[in-house]
């Protein structure tokens, strides 16, 4: 086959090919190819010293296998040889391997930077060229701080070629990218810009690149390039297409290098000097004006290039955002192409308005395009481009036309692709709480997602009704019809279910009055779909059965009934076990005051970012919730949640809420199943005392030096005396910790009026008996003193109080961080102000063991970290306290000194005051 | 910035493949067989835009050959796939009517071109007389 090849055709090379190509199998293909790599391999291993001209046809014929997606393990070394060729086929063969095949920490680099620095000083332009793409292609560290001070020599030097200036512009791009340190600014830099002004525009085309990267970094050195950048796009929009070399493609002069210029433009605010101003609005307005002049020729690759430009110009024009007139323009010639039958120019047309949206200018243009992008919405045949219909109606959505778009998008949703779905669910919820009038509105909308798209609504989606139901009361009835009426459907989805039953839980009440949905028909139709639930449905009825003992007392039977059937109480799930259990023993125990009390409705929730918003952006990234983060162009906008308040503590720390279970100790069968795992045990009721003695027990017991015991570790015995005991339970996720607090009764005689903290806990606590507190706790914002417990009954008639520290320290909030050496030592330095140190040497309280040291540490909450400290001895740990409003950083390290029995331990956080009560809290454990 | 510059047959064989950023052997050939799946999966009413992974697929497809590239989300689509076919021309000119067998036997020769027109994941050159000037002098000296 000769005529294929061009050139200098190698022979055996392109036999070889043939070979290939004629492979009839995988295995065939592998069989030849396995052939050719021994041929070379013993080629290469032989005696005889090879011309130039077969390295370089089997080095050739490796690429090739290797193109073929094979992996190559030898010809490095030949291919290296080539490159001190005075050939320029052979130079150009080795550094082809090298830019494919070498990766940037190979041993050969060195031999390789000697071949590279030979051919840059050789003057010979195609030689240096070949030479600068290799840097550019491999661009390792090694080879950056071998040629980096040369490059940016070579790029200003007034006797370089255009060709190399070009190289040169691309390779400084790849080394300043890959180590930015090594690519000092210099004198250079003013010179760089000036090359915009180059007379030929290859080298304008990459010294553009260039600059855009740099002028990222250091924006204020590389400001002259904004005038620059104007002027040169001026000329080039403005000209006629003959006089630009060659840079005209189909009548469309230089786009590439205009596309780019726009884009530099793009790291800048508008320019500052009115000349430069008027003559870039100039530009832009020449370029809307010619996308409605007749083509100049009827080729597609015409109007691609022009609309390449367009694009680009109305981006720039976007990020502007300060020319009405111009963002009108733009918004007009995108709405043209909404119906343009090219799908690109559709697609394209559809994510530029999205962003021009945003603007509080065009955003009214942009809503005059509704009917088409809903119809696009409906009618375009490729799934991409109804995403971007999509996103666009979620962008141009506002509380004017939010019922027909929301309406619109449910449409979309019953045959919208299963891709897609799930967004679309999360961008309906969202747009329904945002800009809901009234919440009749907001509930029919979620219900109607979760009927048409059950499987897509995530846990975000139906958590965020029921607390918007929750928190507003003026929609709880309205939510109570619509779901009872919603579960009447035949089959429903188990979200519903989910849904029906927490909102009838709390507030069926509202709609018992109607016979029609009578407590007995509530709870006979939610108990229709129990069977067909998953566990964790299940078990949400189960709470909605004892809610509803609650609301409606004459339910109690039938619900007791339920509870006590064997497939529950005896169900293989331990949580709809205990729940049946706990359940059934509630009813039937507690008073109905008590009843009333535990299973009151629930506290309105606080209000924080809304979930579903959290979501979107995660599964988009950021700037996805841009249409709703964007409050300046709706300053009114109340959310929805507007009127519910968060905590509000005035503390560092909210207890969310505090729940509890009653729980009787006495021995019963059914004890262990309660969860009573780290109750402490009651002990044997001792003789009562006086009252006047229990108090100075209480303060006597030195409150301080308990809590300390729980600096390391999360459960224990709070506090004891011969009345009562405290045992405490805990557990901490990054900001947020749950306790549970055990108050055992060790006497014979009730305690009356119980209550510890400020909510009560249970009006009695009898005899041996214990009862338990939940605890919820957010951590806020850094805090140095704990949260006090106080704890009020009457015993025999006398009352007792005590007030106690709740052990919960700063430390608890810690995430343990994992990291090497180096990142542990760059850190620290970062922490080198004086005032964010804390160090404290001290005398050894316990033996001086390093297992115990090293479990202590880890109690802490902090990662310990091997191999960083150059001492053995020395204890280094990392991690990342988390509160609510900030995160902050910790770097410890503990020395101890065996000899001495000291101790010195060093804290170095971003914040003072952790720094120095962290290193208080820790000092006080050795 | 351009990630990657594949051409791939319709059987779904690699035909050239430069990358702008490194990727492991074994990941390319996985890469490559995702992409050439998405594009051959897409008919001709449908966009040539598909957002893939992190990044954007732009592609042409000419008779059996696919010219896929692969750009982050500062490139402009229009103007990639606009460039896409300036570098075919480069080809057809070149070679005075490109086909896919061509390219497979002047593999090396494809290689030039394209690093003639992008170095580092930027277009760096546009103009087909320049682009080819150095691979005409190549020419020549191997004639002479």
């Amino acid at each position: 086959m000769p005529a294929v090849s061009k050139g200098d055709g190698m022979r055996g090379l392109a036999v070889f090919i043939s070979d290939i190509r004629n492979c009839k199998s995988k295995e065939a293909e592998i069989k030849r190819i396995n052939k050719e790599l021994a041929n070379i391999r013993s080629k290469f291993k032989g005696d005889k010293a090879l011309d130039g001209y077969s390295k370089k046809k089997y080095v050739c014929k490796l690429l090739f296998i290797f193109l073929l997606g094979h992996d190559i393990d030898f010809g490095h070394m030949e291919a290296v040889n080539l490159l001190s060729s005075n050939k320029y086929t052979e130079k150009q063969i080795g550094y082809l391997f090298i830019s494919v095949l070498v990766n940037s920490n190979s041993e050969l680099i060195r031999l390789i930077n000697n071949a590279i620095k030979n051919d840059l000083a050789s003057r010979n332009p195609t030689f240096m060229c070949l030479a600068l793409h290799c840097i550019a292609n491999v661009g390792s560290r090694e080879m950056g701080e071998a040629f980096a001070a040369d490059i940016p020599r070579i790029l200003v030097a007034g006797d370089s070629m255009d060709s190399v200036k070009q190289s040169a512009a691309l390779c400084l791009l790849r080394l300043y990218k890959a180590s930015p340190d090594l690519v000092p600014m210099g004198e250079w830099t003013a010179r760089v810009v000036h090359l915009l002004n180059d007379q030929h525009m290859g080298v304008v085309t990459a010294a553009v690149s260039l600059i855009t990267c740099l002028c990222k970094k250091n924006p204020d050195d590389f400001k002259t390039c904004i005038s620059l950048a104007v002027s040169r796009l001026s000329r080039i929009v403005s000209s006629a297409s003959t006089d630009l070399q060659d840079y005209t493609y189909y009548f469309v002069p230089a786009p590439w290098l205009s596309v780019k210029l726009l884009r530099l433009l793009q790291c800048y605010p508008p320019p500052e000097d009115a000349a430069v101003k008027g003559r870039l609005v100039e530009c832009l307005e020449t370029v809307l004006n010619k996308a409605q002049e007749p083509p100049k020729s009827k080729k597609v690759q015409h109007s691609n290039a022009k609309n390449a430009i367009l694009f680009e110009t109305i981006s720039l024009i976007i990020h502007y955002d300060s020319e009405p007139n111009l963002l009108v323009r733009a918004c007009n010639q995108l709405g043209q192409f909404l119906q343009h039958r090219e799908t690109n120019l559709r697609y394209l047309a559809l994510e530029s308005m999205c962003t021009l949206a945003s603007s509080e200018f065009s955003h009214e243009a942009v809503k005059t395009h509704i009917d088409t992008v809903i119809n696009a919405l409906k009618t375009e045949r490729d799934v991409s481009v109804r995403q971007r219909a999509a996103d666009l109606l979620y962008a141009m959505c506002d509380r004017s036309n939010a019922k027909q778009i929301v309406s619109e998008m449910l449409r979309y949703l019953e045959t919208a692709d299963y891709a897609i779905r799930e967004e679309i669910v999360l961008k309906v919820a969202i747009l329904a709480e945002k800009y809901a009038v009234d919440y009749s509105w907001y509930v029919d909308t979620i219900l109607n997602l979760i009927r048409i798209a059950g499987d897509y609504v995530s846990e975000e989606v139906w958590y965020r009704v029921l607390q918007i139901v929750t928190n507003r009361d003026d929609v709880q009835g309205y939510a109570a019809k619509t779901v009872f009426e919603a579960l009447q459907a035949p089959a429903c989805h188990e979200n519903m279910v989910k849904v029906g039953g927490y909102i009838l839980g709390e507030f069926g009440n509202l709609i018992a009055g109607d016979p029609r949905s009578s407590p007995p028909v509530q709870f006979s139709l939610l108990h229709s779909k129990f069977h067909l639930c998953s566990v964790a449905t299940r078990a949400l009825l189960l709470s909605t059965y004892i809610k509803f003992i609650n609301l409606f007392p004459e339910t109690k039977a039938t619900i007791q009934g339920v509870l006590r059937a064997g497939s529950q109480l005896r169900n293989a799930d331990v949580e709809l076990q205990q729940r049946a259990v706990e359940y059934l023993t509630l009813s039937s125990v507690a008073s109905t005051d008590v009843l009333a009390t535990v299973l009151e409705e629930m506290p309105p929730f606080p209000e924080r970012e809304s979930s579903i918003l959290a979501k979107l952006k995660r599964k988009k990234g950021p700037g996805a919730g841009s249409a709703l983060d964007d409050s300046r162009r709706d300053p009114s906008s109340n959310d929805i949640n507007g009127g519910a308040h968060g905590t509000g503590s005035a503390g560092h720390y909210s207890f969310l809420t505090s729940t509890c279970t009653f729980l009787q100790s006495t021995p019963s069968p059914s004890a262990d199943l309660l969860g009573l795992r780290a109750a402490p045990p009651p002990a044997a009721p001792p003789a009562t005392s006086g009252a006047g003695n229990l108090l100075v027990d209480v303060f006597s017991d030195g409150p301080a030096a308990i809590a300390s015991l729980f600096v390391c570790k999360n459960n224990g015995v709070l506090f004891e005396n011969q009345l009562l005991q405290i045992g405490v339970k805990s557990e901490f996720r990054q900001n947020l910790g749950r306790m549970y607090l055990f108050y055992g009764n060790k006497t014979s005689v009730q305690f009356q009026n119980f209550s510890p903290t400020t909510k009560r806990v249970a009006a009695q606590v009898d005899g041996g008996a214990q009862v338990q507190q939940v605890l919820n706790i957010e951590c806020l914002r850094d805090f140095l003193t704990p949260p006090l417990l106080s704890v009020r009954f009457r015993y025999g008639g006398a009352p007792q109080s005590l007030t106690l520290k709740l052990p919960v320290t700063i430390n608890k909030f810690f995430q343990p961080t994992e990291m090497a050496a180096q990142d542990f030592f760059q850190r620290w330095k970062q922490l080198s102000l004086p005032q964010q140190e804390a160090q404290k040497i001290f005398k050894a309280n316990h033996p001086m063991d390093a297992e115990v040291t090293k479990a202590k540490l880890l109690g802490f909450g902090s990662a310990l970290l091997d191999n960083v400290d150059p001492n053995p001895e020395n204890f280094v740990g990392a991690g990342i306290i988390q509160t609510k409003a900030l995160q902050v950083g910790c770097l410890l390290r503990l020395e101890p000194n065996a000899q001495a029995q000291m101790y010195r331990l060093t804290l170095r956080t971003s914040k003072e005051p952790v720094s120095r009560h962290l290193c208080e809290l820790l000092a006080q454990q050795f | 910035m351009i990630k990657f510059f594949l051409m791939v047959n319709k059987q779904g064989q690699t035909r050239l493949s430069k990358y702008y950023e490194h990727v492991e052997i074994n990941k390319r050939t996985l890469l490559e067989t995702e992409v050439i799946k998405s594009c051959l999966s897409r008919s001709s009413e449908q966009c040539s835009f598909i957002e893939f992974k992190d990044f954007k697929l732009i592609y042409r497809q000419y008779a059996a050959l696919f010219i896929v590239v692969g750009v982050n989300d500062t490139e402009n689509e229009m103007a990639i796939y606009e460039f896409i076919h300036n570098f075919v021309e480069v080809l057809d000119e070149y070679f005075s009517r490109v086909v896919s067998l061509m390219i497979m036997f002047n593999l090396d020769k494809v290689h030039i071109i394209l690093d003639e027109m992008v170095l580092n994941g930027c277009i760096v050159e546009t103009n087909r007389a320049r682009i080819l000037a150095p691979l005409l002098i190549l020419d020549k000296m191997s004639e002479s």
